[in-house]
């Protein structure tokens, strides 16, 4: 006999970011710094939710998080008008 | 300050260059390498020093950050102030910010003193905020070869 196990996952793919970096309108390599700073200001397992709308640096902040082995939650938006979520 | 664990943790940048837009260069690797989790040396050498002499409005060769000319179509500084309005308007980052950058994110800045002699600088003449160290050859050698990339510029 097997029982329904219902897990609202809502939450736990949306959590609160605790940092928001908004690097709106600038350019290399102000939003990696910016990413960089914020993750250092964070504590282990909070999350940054970084805006922007430099086209480069939607392709190297998910390289950063990598090298920095941070976690990359989700990458939205256009090329000139994202949203970049990390979990340090 | 952490031990690079490998050798591609590490860069190590010679400006030798006291060119504006070099300085740029030499500034935006260095930082985009601290962003991306790196260690970063920028050992400065030649015309590189007069680019972390503090700001004198007299001094020959001009000494400052910002003072530098434009490697090309300086133009008695007519293109660096037609480049500098470009960066402007594309909202590029100060030499002043990406230094403070740079040093919050840990890079090192090392002032070669043999070239320091030939330049007629001296250490009271450097900004003890942003020159971490004087050194040679040898220091630059001891950064150099536990580094995974050098660059020179």
């Amino acid at each position: 006999m097997t029982a329904d196990i219902r897990v609202d996952m809502r939450d736990h793919a949306c959590p609160m970011a605790t940092d928001v970096v908004d690097c709106r309108g600038q350019t290399c390599p102000i939003p990696l710094i910016e990413v960089r700073k914020a993750l250092r200001r964070a504590k282990p397992g909070e999350v940054i939710e970084v805006l922007g709308t430099h086209p480069s640096s939607k392709q190297e902040i998910p390289m950063a998080v990598e090298a920095l082995k941070a976690e990359l939650l989700s990458v939205e938006g256009t090329d000139t008008d994202w949203k970049i979520r990390i979990r340090r | 300050m952490e031990q690079a664990t490998n050798l591609s943790d590490k860069i190590t940048i010679v400006l030798h260059s006291g060119d504006m837009d070099k300085a740029y260069s030499a500034l935006i690797i260095g930082n985009g390498a601290l962003a991306m989790g790196m260690e970063a040396t920028i050992f400065c050498t030649f015309w590189g020093l007069n680019r972390v002499r503090k700001t004198r409005p007299w001094a020959f060769p001009p000494a400052g950050l910002e003072k530098g000319p434009l490697s090309r179509m300086n133009m008695l500084g007519l293109g660096k102030w037609m480049i500098q309005r470009r960066m402007k308007k594309a909202r590029t980052a100060s030499l002043e910010t990406l230094i403070q950058s740079y040093k919050e994110l840990g890079g090192r800045i090392i002032a070669c003193d043999m070239t320091m002699d030939i330049m007629g600088i001296h250490a009271d003449e450097l900004r003890p905020d942003i020159v971490d160290e004087r050194g040679g050859v040898g220091g630059f050698i001891q950064e150099a070869r536990r580094s995974g990339t050098v660059l020179f510029i």
